[in-house]
């Protein structure tokens, strides 16, 4: 069974005169315990796309789905009141800023409190006792401490553990961690990393890591799912897409993350798309990564779909089929190091 | 939480010192030599009734100023040049009336504020949000006299349904045990308490709807602007997606957060009550303070006038003082040790 199954999600941005699509027709699943990446530069809507899922959608935004399961439920034919109380004992999201997602006006203890209290642990003794350990199992040294403080009396490292502790208090099959690492330090980053992949291999939860940075996802996932301007463009396994990536999008990406070592040899420029993502009220025709894409081809201006492509995984492309072997083994590079 | 109460205790015997400097040079370099003579003549009759040696204390600007100081903390505040009495049990006669009127229209003003900002929050740029802010933008604009007229020419000339004047219908006696008429008409052992008491509830309303009118708007309006942008961070986006209730997320964590600065708006409003009852009170006839320093202005009644700036002032700085040690409470980054 899918942990998560998505068909044809669309979210559409209200306005005055049409509504503007943000994401459009998305498709995925994932298996139960599936470590996936999603990874797209800024606006692309992979934070909208957590935001669907957990039912948190700003109200200027309209969703609609064929399908959309979460743990063996389609939440689509749920009732408001039930579906946010679903989706919020199935799935956790965190988010990138720890600081600016814990409420600074209560303590850290009450925070955890209401969580669990909202998902069924009644008594008082008992929640302490959860709260103890969710915060020692997040990594949190003498939690008993920590219980009385608030968020502006921890460290940013700190309140990421506290953030997820709270995520685990609804023991969420699904972790949905919208750039979990990107406001840390680079020594944090590792250690929260580690403690997200620790709770996918030790209680077989569900990871879905939003980020652009590839690097992040290369030794840490099973699937990558790339997206460009609210369409997925490639979805694969992360080995099938580091060592050949069939879309173009894709491969530029890989090419633009910053290497140590050979590679980066002094005075050379890093790889970098031409051009910036189309506003999505200016959608371009066709493919829409097409006026960028440095393979575009007349055939390109006819949208591609996402279709699969054996021994790979799912690519939306006209060329993904034509054997690139030469010009993938050019651009193809090992990424490695997290 | 000792050392933020002593720093604010600082904060406020600082500022009354400056306020007794303040009103101690009205009395002595007013231009008007009535306001000097009545200073003054305290001063010689006090010292030659408590047998004082007058000719011990040199009679120079910083003597007099203790002696000022001192006369203060013994709580007398000259004699009233036009009815011969105590200013000082003149002020604890009068300003009870303004009191229970200023707490009546701040109350009315938060009940009534609070929900409607939030209400305008929600539905932010709907038809909800435009009405209230074109409404608030009116009512904080509207001239008070001219707004209290309109309010006594529909409700009590035209309808009928409110009295124009006073605290109280005139056929009930209640005698005055905390000044406040609310109170004291439920205290009074008289057969018909009950029915005065509805009088004299009868008789706040439109005294504190007119009063409470500009801090009614103001107040409505920076809920709604904390309310916005509060409801946009990450802490209450994940509360949703915890699955905590609208209810709960609305009314706790987003309230408590907007509740900081709106505390610091309500306290700048005693200062904006308190001027507006001058207007208020003339208007209905209400026997406050307000009242009693507008008659002392036009009688020119100098111990009165110096004697009202002062304690109404006193009133607003203890106000203040107050707000800031709820502030503390409120705020835990404002808390520096437990």
């Amino acid at each position: 069974m899918n942990l998560l199954h998505i068909e044809n999600l669309s979210i559409d941005l209200k306005t005055r005169s049409e509504p503007l699509s943000i994401v459009d027709r998305f498709s995925i699943r994932m298996g139960e315990g599936e470590a996936l990446g999603i990874v797209g530069e800024s606006g692309s809507g992979k934070s909208m796309l957590a935001m669907a899922i957990m039912g948190i959608l700003s109200p200027k935004m309209t969703m609609k789905a064929d399908y959309l399961s979460l743990d063996g439920e389609d939440l689509m034919k749920m009732e408001e009141n039930d579906r946010q109380h679903y989706i919020s004992s199935k799935a956790s999201i965190i988010f990138q800023d720890p600081k600016s997602s814990l409420n600074p006006c209560f303590s850290i203890g009450s925070q955890l409190d209401e969580t669990l209290s909202t998902h069924g642990i009644h008594t008082r003794s008992e929640r302490k006792e959860k709260i103890l350990s969710l915060l020692d199992s997040v990594g949190i040294y003498q939690p008993e401490k920590i219980i009385s403080l608030f968020p502006h009396q921890l460290s940013g490292g700190m309140n990421q553990r506290v953030a997820i502790a709270i995520a685990l208090a609804c023991k969420p099959r699904l972790l949905i961690a919208d750039e979990p690492t990107t406001a840390l330090d680079v020594s944090i980053q590792s250690q929260i990393l580690d403690l997200i992949l620790e709770l996918n291999k030790r209680d077989n939860v569900g990871i879905m890591l939003i980020t652009h940075d590839f690097a992040l996802l290369s030794e840490n996932t099973d699937k990558i799912g790339v997206i460009y301007s609210g369409h997925m463009m490639e979805h694969a396994a992360t080995k099938n897409i580091l060592e050949d990536a069939r879309h173009p999008y894709t491969r530029s990406l890989l090419n633009s993350v910053p290497q140590l070592g050979k590679r980066h040899t002094k005075g050379s420029r890093l790889y970098a798309l031409d051009g910036q993502i189309p506003a999505i009220d200016k959608l371009p025709v066709g493919c829409r990564l097409g006026p960028r894409c440095p393979k575009a081809e007349k055939q390109c201006v006819n949208p591609p779909i996402l279709h699969s492509i054996a021994n790979h995984g799912k690519v939306r492309c006209h060329l993904a089929d034509l054997k690139e072997q030469s010009s993938s083994k050019k651009n193809n590079h090992s990424v490695s190091g997290g | 939480m000792f050392y933020s109460i002593s720093k604010q205790g600082i904060n406020f015997l600082a500022s009354f010192f400056v306020l007794t400097l303040f009103t101690f040079a009205l009395a002595n370099f007013f231009p008007e030599k009535l306001a000097f003579l009545y200073a003054n003549q305290i001063d010689q009759s006090l010292m030659a009734n408590h047998g004082t040696n007058y000719d011990l204390v040199e009679p120079n600007l910083f003597n007099s100023y203790l002696f000022y100081l001192q006369q203060l903390f013994d709580g007398n505040l000259g004699i009233s040049s036009v009815r011969g009495t105590s200013v000082f049990s003149e002020f604890f006669t009068y300003f009870p009336a303004t009191l229970e009127l200023s707490i009546v229209a701040l109350l009315f003003a938060i009940f009534l504020g609070v929900p409607l900002g939030i209400l305008a929050a929600r539905h932010k740029n709907q038809w909800q949000d435009k009405s209230v802010v074109s409404s608030t933008l009116i009512g904080y604009s509207m001239p008070i006299f001219w707004w209290a007229m309109l309010l006594v020419l529909f409700f009590s000339l035209w309808l009928g349904v409110s009295p124009v004047a006073s605290r109280i219908g005139f056929e009930y006696d209640i005698s005055p045990v905390t000044g406040f008429m609310l109170v004291d008409t439920l205290l009074s052992d008289q057969p018909y308490s009950l029915e005065a008491f509805k009088s004299a509830l009868h008789h706040i309303v439109l005294p504190s709807v007119v009063l409470g009118t500009v801090p009614l708007a103001i107040i409505t309006r920076s809920t709604r602007s904390s309310m916005i942008s509060i409801l946009n961070e990450d802490y209450i986006i994940s509360a949703k997606a915890r699955g905590l209730s609208p209810v709960t997320v609305l009314w706790k964590h987003a309230l408590r957060n907007a509740a900081l600065p709106l505390l610091t708006i309500i306290g700048l409003q005693v200062s904006t009550l308190i001027t507006g009852s001058l207007i208020t009170e003339s208007i209905f006839a209400w026997p406050g303070a307000g009242k009693w320093l507008l008659e002392a202005v036009y009688r020119r009644d100098f111990p009165v006038i110096h004697g009202a700036i002062l304690a109404i002032a006193s009133f607003v700085i203890l106000t203040h003082f107050i707000l800031d040690l709820l502030m503390t409470y409120l705020d835990p980054k404002l808390r520096r040790k437990k």
